[in-house]
């Protein structure tokens, strides 16, 4: 139905996708693979015409196509719906699907819009959907779910023959999944082409009939999923030859640790934590001196389990003890002053507060813990940045410029310093590394090992799988909400990445 | 003394620093109070051109007199207002309710002093119904309960600042009006007066409050850690909140004190007046607070603040108020001249106009016909 061939896309010098192809049939769904910054957004962007590419052709039903904005794409029969629901709250279910093309009457659609129309319309079009919804109930009101699928109504609207839904599932629980799915089922069989973007791999095993994998911008192939079992899709996407454990980076001294960790009763522990949506119970424990890493793939529940940690999130069951007392955060505050610390994965929105110094960053958490009074003094607020700019090896020209001014890199340890000021007990880390350079990432995890041998128990969590390996004592797997399982310290990648993807054991 | 953007104490700079040597210069062309000075001086020269007794101050009955003086005194209330507000636009709210609440304190104010009088001592005297300090208390009170409201429907019920503060202003003032009884209740107890036009070691006491709580917030935002939690809470209130700032309770008790500086400014008034007029004390003051907080160079986006600004932004509204009365401008057009002038002011404060007007006025040659 649609065919893309040697796509390529550059932005400025760097190549985005090279010789990418990708050939959607009636009547198929078709997932598409690939880690963060693979190059499935862009190439969604170039089938919906929202970026021209560089090469190749694209070709619908055999002819050939150009769509130059989002709204041609449309009529050429290309639908799309994006990962977070982008319709309006407030308009009702039948305004959001007509939104910007309302039926009209009257001579030259000069009179007012045709309601009675759209809500025929509307009607017809949820029935398809097998929706039992009232057309005329503001969107807003219904579940998210609901709203992801007047989405996709929206999108079938306009006579849509080929389907694009990025990352539908990620805000949706199991049973909405489900019925998403029963959806698409029913419109594949109505001979539409869809194309399924997401990170949940059992939900591709559950619906896909062909899978595309790309990595760093390039094709690396297309299967059946009989074809392809989970780890070998992994593998596919990660693009490690997974045999080759790096088994080179264990610390001899494991051993040694682990014995030591014995018998010591848990700084942290958690049993059957975890809070409706955002994360199934699960139980774990954090030893003084203990790093343990967090895997999984995006959604899997990492975040929100560091969320729920730290009093961000509230959890609505299981037990969260701090050296042996049962504790009920409701605010972070209460989790700093029990020595626990978070370094957000949301470095901008949740960590930095840019337009204040460096300094004022830094000393900010302590501060907080300390409360209004006693206020740590301009000097010595500035003998701690410097200590810590110093130590961490911040790049930034005085302690006093705003920290906005800095790379992503050095903000992310003026962050982590922020939480080192405050000698925690409990470090968390999500996505400490993200969107830094090799050498910077080095630093951190250099800093983190050092952390922990003074005593600092640390949660790291991490995409990157190797950096995981390298640093923990103990993995736990985390996939689609619920933890996975628990491996010790010198397992394989390929060992992690099974469980990864593994489909749950019921 | 600033509260800008860092925590020490420099004293604002003169506007026109001598012989300067480069980097003085830009560094008093850059400082944050330079435009709120210069705009004082130009009004209060305007004034002084038409009004030339202005700078004429006196020593009499042992108290100091003098046009200036009148400024001072008068613009005590909105002062006392605009630094309160100060706090709550810090951290990227607003308030519009001060001057409902302004009416509030003065109503309070004069039902706890009653409408009591007998004669002592052979003289026909105003009592008061409660102790002096009980009255004050009352009335301030009031307006902290009124500020830590509007905190609560912000923080917790999570109203935009606007649509909460709204529901006061016009809740408040019909509070005001039923205190009153719709009435200008007269207040007749003579010790109370000395808060408004009273004297203490010569000096108007009305100023001496404003400069008290001016000097308090200074004190209390520099030597403790609320201005750094409340310029991060204006910045980013959600990173501020994983740091383990405490945002929504800094936030309630930042309402409660600008509700409470209201209070104070409400028993300014009343004193003044010797009266508590439900319907019109503190009627658009809001108004003019929002004003000198902006003028002093207060960011309305939140996140930067400045007492000293919003102190020198209260001055030059209530010069400019004194300056329209003084050269006799017809009542009826005084609010045009007024907004006309705010204008002018507002319009140079504006870093983006000032750029232009820059670049046309030094426009390279070649450019145009001339």
């Amino acid at each position: 139905m649609l065919k893309a061939t040697g796509i390529d896309k550059r932005f400025g010098a760097v190549a985005v996708l090279e010789g990418v192809q990708l050939h959607l049939r009636a009547g198929e769904v078709h997932a598409l693979m690939g880690q963060n910054g693979a190059g499935k957004s862009t190439l969604i962007k170039i089938l919906t015409g929202v970026i021209a590419p560089n090469a190749g052709t694209l070709a619908l039903a055999g002819h050939a196509i150009a769509p130059e904005s989002p709204l041609a794409s449309q009529r050429l029969g290309i639908s799309t719906v994006y990962q977070e629901v982008n319709l309006c709250p407030n308009l009702t279910v039948a305004e959001n699907i007509f939104a910007g093309r309302y039926p009209r009457r009257g001579w030259a659609g000069l009179k007012a819009i045709d309601g009675p129309r759209m809500l025929r319309e509307t009607r017809a079009l949820l029935t398809r959907l097998n929706l039992d919804i009232d057309p005329t109930r503001p969107l807003g009101a219904l579940p998210v779910a609901v709203q992801q699928l007047v989405a996709i109504a929206r999108a079938l609207s306009v006579d849509a023959k080929v389907l694009i839904l990025d990352e539908p599932t990620s805000s949706l629980d199991d049973s909405e999944v489900e019925s998403l799915f029963s959806v698409l089922r029913g419109l594949r069989g109505s001979g539409l082409a869809i194309l399924f973007v997401t990170h949940f791999l059992d939900q591709v095993y559950a619906i896909a009939d062909r899978i595309t994998v790309l990595r760093n911008g390039r094709f690396v192939g297309e299967w059946t999923p009989a074809q392809l079992p989970a780890p070998a899709l992994v593998a596919a996407m990660v693009g490690r030859d997974v045999a080759l454990a790096s088994a080179a980076t264990i610390d001899e001294q494991a051993p040694a640790r682990q014995v030591a960790l014995e018998g010591q009763s848990p700084r942290l522990s958690l049993r059957d934590f975890g809070a409706t949506r955002r994360l199934h119970p699960l139980s774990l424990d954090l030893h003084d001196g203990e790093v343990v890493g967090v895997a999984g793939l995006l959604g899997s529940g990492r975040t929100e389990l560091a969320r729920l940690m730290f009093g961000l999130d509230a959890a609505d069951s299981g037990t969260l003890q701090v050296q042996g007392r049962a504790v009920r955060f409701t605010h972070p505050a209460q989790a700093v002053r029990l020595g626990l610390a978070f370094c957000p994965e949301e470095r901008k929105a949740d960590g930095i507060v840019g337009e204040l110094s460096v300094r004022e960053n830094i000393v900010l958490a302590l501060q907080a813990r300390a409360g209004l009074w006693p206020c740590i003094r301009p000097a010595k607020q500035r003998e701690l940045a410097q200590r810590y700019i110093e130590l961490l090896g911040i790049r930034a020209a005085d302690s006093d410029m705003p920290i906005a001014l800095l790379s992503g890199g050095n903000q992310q340890k003026a962050l982590l310093a922020r939480w080192l000021a405050t000698a925690p007990r409990v470090l968390i880390l999500d996505e400490p590394t993200r969107g830094i350079d090799v050498a910077a990432k080095q630093e951190l995890m250099n800093e983190v090992m050092r952390l922990a041998r003074e005593g600092m128990s640390v949660l790291f969590i991490s995409s990157e799988i190797d950096e995981v390996l390298r640093i923990s004592d103990r993995i736990v797997v985390l996939r689609d909400r619920r933890k996975a399982g628990e491996l010790p310290r010198g397992t394989s990648e390929a060992e992690v990445m099974n469980l990864i993807c593994e489909p749950v054991a019921a | 003394m600033t509260t800008t953007h860092d925590m020490d104490t420099s004293p604002p700079r003169p506007a026109l620093p001598p012989t300067p040597p480069d980097s003085i210069w830009r560094r008093a062309a850059r400082h944050p109070l330079l435009w709120p000075l210069a705009t004082l001086a130009l009004i209060l020269a305007v004034n002084a051109s038409l009004n030339p007794g202005l700078w004429h101050l006196q020593w009499r009955d042992g108290h100091l007199y003098g046009s200036l003086v009148d400024i001072v005194n008068h613009a005590a209330p909105l002062a006392v207002v605009s630094l309160g507000l100060t706090l709550v636009i810090a951290t990227r709210g607003i308030d519009i309710s001060v001057g409902a609440v302004v009416a509030i304190s003065g109503a309070v104010a004069a039902l706890l002093i009653g409408n009591e009088s007998a004669m002592v001592a052979g003289t026909f005297t105003h009592l008061s119904r409660m102790p002096l300090a009980l009255v004050i208390l009352g009335a301030l009170a009031a307006g902290a309960l009124c500020g830590a409201w509007n905190g609560l429907l912000i923080a917790r019920a999570g109203l935009q600042p606007i649509i909460a503060t709204l529901i006061m202003m016009l809740a408040g003032r019909g509070a005001a009006q039923l205190l009153t009884g719709g009435q200008i209740l007269s207040i007749g107890y003579a010790p109370y007066f000395a808060i408004g036009s009273g004297f203490f070691l010569g000096l108007p006491v009305a100023a001496l409050i404003a400069l008290a709580v001016w000097g308090g917030m200074t004190l209390m935002l520099e030597r403790s850690a609320l201005g750094l939690f409340i310029r991060a809470i204006g910045i980013n209130p959600r990173a501020a909140r994983v740091a383990g700032v405490r945002a929504r309770t800094i936030t309630i008790c930042v309402y409660a004190f600008c509700g409470l500086c209201a209070g104070v400014a409400g028993v300014i008034v009343s004193s003044n007046v010797k009266s508590a007029d439900g319907n019109n004390a503190g009627l658009l003051m809001e108004l003019d607070a929002i004003l000198a907080v902006t003028i002093g160079g207060t960011l309305l986006t939140g996140g930067r603040f400045s007492l000293a600004g919003t102190v020198i932004g209260a001055l030059i509204i209530q010069t400019l108020t004194s300056t329209i009365y003084a050269i006799g401008v017809p009542p009826e057009i005084n609010l045009v001249v007024k907004a006309v002038v705010v204008f002018a002011v507002m319009l140079l404060q504006s870093a983006e106009f000032r750029r232009q007007l820059h670049a046309i006025a030094v426009r390279p040659p070649r450019g145009g016909p001339r």
